[in-house]
């Protein structure tokens, strides 16, 4: 039978020349990945099974990211928990803040993961890593445990979905247009349990930091995995295996989109499904403007905000908050004179942290606020108050807004 | 088991279900007291120990937050019945072992208020005010033994010691 990617990935890990759709399999990971929020009850029920050691110290991440700096007393006793046990079982890929970015940007950036892995992580944003090549899937925190014990997730192989996007990409359209125009396209739960496999000759315009965008929100369209097909723009680390879909797979849909036609979007309150092209949101006026999160905060994301921030200052009413993913971003950013822009804009730069995407901190919303962030979720409360609304956009719109006081195109400035 | 029903529509997000300000601990009694708290700020105060929350499509939508169905059941939920799961929503419940019930037709018809009578071995929902009788979509064999063995870490742990 052809196979897709995703199914050679699934099959080369469960010990199979092939798999299926709908069939069950026992399956071997390259990597577990947890954080803050999810590593603590994690470790809850990694002690109940009685293991005595992890079942790789070098195959286990954890990065503290979502409420690091340590927000409060609370969420400190969280991540000492975390240390402790990163420290008792000698897991080598802890990051302390200091080396620690957020989960999704660092973990590639560290080539902690590669094409042809296949990578479990208690966060639904791990689905990220597609954009390599790699099957990788997020999990909840039991999962996690069980993983660390046994080196082994059960999943069952999802049905597939192909895009194909052909075109020339429009001058200020970003990875982040095309994966809010697909999910708008299909609806959050339009690829449920399904992969979305992503390609077509429009892709090999995008860098790996947009692929990683478009992998990223593969999960707000429901689906289990998002994947890129390995080509030469590829990150291809030591040991990485490439696999490529066979030309007769198997797709349930096939969805062809014409990215020529495609104008920044925006995904209005409150869900990411909920998207106009930004010429159709016009006088959504604005308190406060995030770039950064696993979704944008890489360095080419941060080299968009500032070509558009460049010789502006945000709206005097308009807190705009710009925080680079990765330790490595902040200092690429920094060399480049990008913070110069930015503070001559009065954002405040933010050491690395999800902070506001999850309304944790760092840039909450008090009640009735609106903001723009080119992070992933609108959901009600996502940034703080439950009254409060975020619009999710792309990087140059975002800071386009931020300057305009409201929504609005960086062809405004 | 038995008990009313609590019905929420489309695509309940885990941040309705359980907001991050609250994430900063996983203590189960703790996650219970702000259970839906920004799909329905009274819900803790106005369900009773048993009852059952009826969802919509894409039930748990979102983050990967085992502390959503985790505050669900700590609150005293018996049962979530909807249209259909978010993904990784449906893989925590089964793993905690919160009971869930896929069912359109029970999730559509079943009204606000009604009582409700559930047997998890036949998959069988009865609305207690209509007399309607309705068939759950029955699990995988695969995942029904995770279930037998009282979620995964017990299925895992017997497994581990092998």
């Amino acid at each position: 039978m052809p196979q897709t990617i995703t199914q050679k990935i699934l099959a080369a890990h469960a010990g199979k020349k092939e798999v299926q759709p709908g069939e069950l399999i026992q399956a071997k990971v390259d990597m577990v990945l947890g954080n803050d929020v999810t590593t603590p009850p994690a470790i809850k029920e990694f002690n109940k099974i009685g293991a005595t050691k992890v079942f790789n110290k070098n195959k286990i991440a954890l990065v503290p990211d979502h409420f690091t700096p340590n927000k409060d007393i609370k969420s400190a006793e969280q991540v000492k928990m975390m240390r402790e046990f990163a420290k008792k079982y000698g897991i080598v890929n802890f990051f302390e803040i200091g080396c620690m970015g957020i989960e999704h940007a660092l973990l590639p950036e560290l080539e902690l993961v590669k094409c042809g892995d296949l990578i479990i992580g208690a966060d639904s944003h791990t689905c990220t890593y597609g954009a390599l090549g790699a099957f990788s899937t997020g999990v909840g925190s039991t999962d996690m445990a069980a993983a660390m014990a046994t080196g082994e997730v059960w999943l069952k192989v999802p049905e597939q979905i192909k895009f194909v996007y052909s075109g020339k990409i429009p001058k200020w359209v970003e990875g982040k247009d095309l994966i809010l125009y697909t999910i708008g396209l299909i609806g959050v739960d339009g690829a449920l349990y399904k992969t979305m496999e992503f390609t077509g000759d429009a892709l090999k315009q995008l860098s790996m930091d947009a692929r990683f965008t478009m992998a990223n929100m593969a999960i707000e369209a429901g689906a289990k995995n998002g994947i890129f097909v390995p080509d030469a723009k590829t990150t291809k680390s030591r040991g990485a295996k490439v696999y490529k879909s066979d030309p007769d797979a198997i797709y349930n849909n096939v969805y062809t989109i014409d990215v020529s036609k495609i104008e920044p979007q925006i995904a209005f309150p409150h869900l990411p499904s909920n998207t106009k092209p930004v010429s159709k949101a016009k006088n959504v006026k604005i308190d406060q403007v995030v770039i950064g999160s696993c979704t944008n905060g890489r360095i080419e994301d941060m080299r968009i905000a500032a070509k558009v921030l460049k010789g502006h200052k945000a709206d005097k009413n308009v807190r705009l908050i710009i925080i680079p993913a990765t330790q490595k971003v902040y200092r690429q950013a920094m060399k480049e004179g990008l913070f110069d822009i930015f503070l001559n804009a009065n954002a405040a730069v933010s050491t690395p942290t999800c902070g506001p995407c999850l309304g944790g901190h760092m840039g909450v919303l008090a009640e009735g606020e609106k903001a723009v962030a080119t992070t992933n979720r609108n959901f009600i409360g996502r940034m703080g108050h439950p009254k409060s609304e975020v619009y999710l956009s792309n990087v140059a719109v975002a800071a386009a807004s931020a300057v305009l006081g409201r929504i609005g195109h960086p062809e405004e400035l | 088991m038995k008990g009313k029903v609590h019905k929420f529509g489309d695509n309940v997000d885990t941040d309705q279900i359980i907001p991050a300000r609250y994430l900063n601990t996983s203590d189960p009694e703790e996650l219970a007291k702000y259970c839906m708290e920004d799909a329905d700020p009274d819900f803790v105060n106005r369900m009773n120990k048993g009852d059952i929350i009826i969802g919509g499509e894409n039930f748990g939508c979102g983050s990967s937050r085992e502390h959503a169905p985790i505050s669900i059941k700590a609150a005293g939920i018996s049962a979530v019945i909807a249209k259909s799961f978010a993904r990784i929503f449906y893989r925590n419940s089964i793993n905690i072992g919160l009971p869930i019930l896929e069912s359109c037709e029970a999730a559509e018809e079943i009204q606000e208020g009604s009582e409700v009578s559930i047997d998890l071995t036949s998959g069988e929902i009865k609305d207690l005010s209509s007399g309607k009788i309705y068939k759950a979509q029955p699990f995988p064999n695969f995942m029904q033994k995770i279930i037998d063995a009282d979620g995964l870490i017990s299925y895992v742990k017997r497994k581990f010691k092998k």
